[in-house]
């Protein structure tokens, strides 16, 4: 005890050498993450990009270490991949705007009309299914839109025709955005707190009603909270393969499923890493704009 | 010193990196003397269906090989299990024809001694030295079982068997049918054409022309508005039937057995165009650290009583004659069921599955590979 407080330990002698060199702690506690970015994060997308260079022997399925850029000629010109392409960003896109539309009142509610109780209770109440598996939501929205499943059987028992929705588009629409919800809500609903109440006095007092306060001061100010949620709901949608597997139907491949059977069953990871930087570029050229709109002041 | 030992070893392991083998070739034998005590661990990969508790828990018992079973849902995925982490993860395969030539011209097999395996001389003899399982002599693959892919249907809303692979390919049941999403699945329609329009003169399933191969897009395209779903698992497939999606398909007979257990009335046929079909080998991976448990097992699977228990869990044919009796046993009736008495002609009936080449057997090389078929399937996919 008494060397660790007089500083002649060992551990004395490195912190008074940290505390004469603030540089090298600094480096101290920044370099580990660093590190591992370089190493685990970086390399890997390098190791990727490289490899979208490379091509696959027809028979044996043997990586040939040759240059060639026909793999990204082919994502460019061929008119399927350009199609799954646009399919997986306008998804993206429509997932992304639903659970805006959906989040917003939610949070506006959690945030400003609801006690401290209801509050605790309905944070609860939207965390909660994150807790279960990701899979399991999935495999019980299949279930419940099948021919014969439990949204068909109740429509039925209420005298109406059956909802043929089961393994389509649609049925990706509404499992999207029934998963990635909280993640819109919650960003949502911590850019509404913060925003003081007197300003909502101000604006009465200015003579701004309710549209006018809406779309003038909390639309504005929780703008960064809906950029923070959408960049959840965006690249989560983007980067999924699995929700396209389990309730797509014919014409439902995102590009996680191309990248995925070109991996998994294919074996072509070059022609896979050429499409993989299709999500990349689009989620950097994404972040970008978020950054502008200072979405991350509030992550 | 110690510097240049480490650039000296960093140097030799970036040159050996870089020097690997850019072109693999077939592994070279390198038999056991005899079979000796087990590693106690054994891992393979097969498709669902092929390692129940059935017979794997009896084999576990008296082997003292804990076996580690994965699942595969089409051959592309075996392949590529085979060879992740570098080959040498699992020890077996149930390879089927269509993986087996890709597994062996890749080097990720390696030479099995038959005589190590006494059941192998009981083999039907066609199934003993097959083609895609045995290369100069050496043998790469076990025969297995074999069967053909049928067409299948719930009996309860299509009271008219059908007898044609027309019935996927109209519009009478639009909307509930499904088929796999498989590239091999082209062959399917190859053969279909082959039949319907011999004007393309289509021979062989998997020998197509690009032309042959456009027009079984093109089918398969017509087909693709009709699809409730591609099926990527046959548990996928039991579940289309059990909840109404499908009402028919492309089916393997497992799932007719599966689903028939958990009383669906599913109904399946070999339709009169013939069929596309399996026949299975047991591989052994190049790098196998469980050689002795892996012929331990090879020897177990070849045995009358599991290749019997084994065929009819699954609806297919054994390739040991020998389980005739044995399957009358667990099923009356099995053996003439599923042809192993008769079985030569049966043989005939079915097109195995194949890796399509680029060269096709006439020695033209004016035939699609099976990245053409793999292309072909996503444009026919969407």
């Amino acid at each position: 005890m008494a060397h660790a407080v007089s500083g002649t330990g060992r551990a004395g002698r490195l912190g008074s050498l940290l505390w004469r060199r603030p540089g090298l702690s600094l480096a101290g506690l920044v370099l580990p993450p660093v590190a591992w970015m370089g190493l685990i994060y970086i390399a890997a997308l390098a190791v990727l990009f490289i490899a979208a260079f490379w091509s696959v022997d027809d028979f044996t399925g043997e990586i040939v270490r040759n240059w060639t850029f026909a793999n990204f000629q082919e994502v460019a010109t061929s008119p399927i991949y350009q199609k799954i392409a646009l399919r997986t960003v306008a998804m993206a896109a429509l997932v992304t705007l639903t659970d805006a539309i959906l989040a917003f009142p939610m949070a506006y509610f959690m945030a400003r009309i609801a006690g401290p109780r209801l509050r605790l209770a309905l944070i609860t109440a939207v965390v909660l299914p994150l807790w279960s598996s990701y899979l399991a939501r999935v495999y019980a929205w299949r279930l419940i839109l099948a021919h014969d499943g439990v949204l068909n059987w109740a429509l039925r028992g209420l005298g109406l025709p059956g909802a043929e929705i089961g393994y389509t588009n649609t049925a990706m629409w509404i499992v999207f955005s029934y998963i990635w919800l909280p993640f819109m809500i919650m960003p949502v609903y911590a850019a509404l707190e913060r925003i003081p109440a007197n300003y909502f006095e101000a604006s009465q007092d200015l003579g701004g009603r309710g549209m006018r306060t809406f779309l003038k001061v909390v639309l504005p100010l929780s703008m960064p909270g809906l950029v923070a949620g959408s960049i959840f709901t965006f690249s989560l949608t983007l980067g999924d393969y699995i929700t396209p597997v389990l309730v797509g139907g014919p014409g439902s491949d995102f590009i996680g499923n191309v990248v995925y059977a070109n991996v998994g069953v294919a074996n072509n990871i070059p022609f896979a890493a050429a499409y993989a930087t299709v999500p990349l570029v689009l989620m950097a050229v994404y972040l970008w704009l978020a950054r502008r709109v200072g979405a991350f002041d509030v992550m | 010193m110690k510097t240049y030992g480490m650039r000296a070893a960093m140097v030799a392991a970036l040159s050996l990196s870089m020097a690997l083998p850019a072109v693999a070739a077939p592994v070279k034998p390198n038999y056991p003397k005899a079979i000796g005590k087990g590693e106690g661990e054994l891992n393979i990969v097969a498709w669902e269906g092929y390692a129940q508790d059935d017979w794997i828990k009896p084999f576990e018992k008296e082997s003292g090989c804990h076996v580690n079973r994965k699942y595969a849902g089409s051959s592309d995925e075996m392949v590529a299990l085979m060879r992740s982490g570098g080959g040498g993860q699992y020890d077996l395969v149930s390879a089927s024809g269509d993986a087996t030539l890709r597994l062996i011209y890749g080097g990720d097999v390696q030479p099995l001694d038959v005589k190590l395996i006494p059941a192998w001389k009981d083999f039907l003899p066609n199934l003993q030295s097959p083609p895609y399982n045995t290369l100069k002599g050496l043998h790469y693959g076990l025969s297995y079982e074999w069967g053909p892919n049928v067409l299948m249907w719930n009996a309860d809303k299509i009271k008219e068997a059908p007898t044609s692979w027309s019935a996927i390919y109209d519009k009478t049941y639009a909307g509930k049918i499904t088929v796999p999403d498989n590239p091999i699945q082209i062959a399917d329609a190859a053969l279909y054409l082959m039949k319907t329009k011999p004007a393309l003169g289509i021979t062989n399933p998997y020998e197509l022309t690009q032309k042959q191969l456009d027009a079984a897009v093109v089918l398969l395209k017509e087909q693709r508005p009709l699809i409730k779903k591609y099926w990527a698992l046959a548990s996928d497939e039991i579940e289309l039937f059990k909840n109404g999606d499908a009402v028919i398909g492309a089916a393997w007979p497992y799932q007719t057995n599966a689903l028939k257990a958990d009383k669906v009335n599913v109904m399946d046929t070999v339709p009169s165009e013939g069929a596309t079909g399996w026949a299975d080998s047991w591989m052994l991976s190049a790098k196998s650290k469980h050689v002795m448990c892996a012929y331990k097992f090879l020897n177990y699977v070849s045995s009358p009583k599991v290749q019997a228990q084994q065929a009819i869990y699954f609806g297919e044919t054994p390739a040991n004659p020998k389980a005739c009796s044995e399957m009358d046993k667990i099923e009356a009736g099995s053996c003439e069921k599923y042809h192993l008495n008769a079985p030569a002609s049966y043989y005939k009936q079915i097109h195995f599955w194949q890796t399509p080449l680029p060269t096709c057997t006439n020695g033209k090389r004016d035939c699609t590979s099976y990245g053409d078929w793999q292309k072909a399937w996503q444009r026919v996919k969407g």
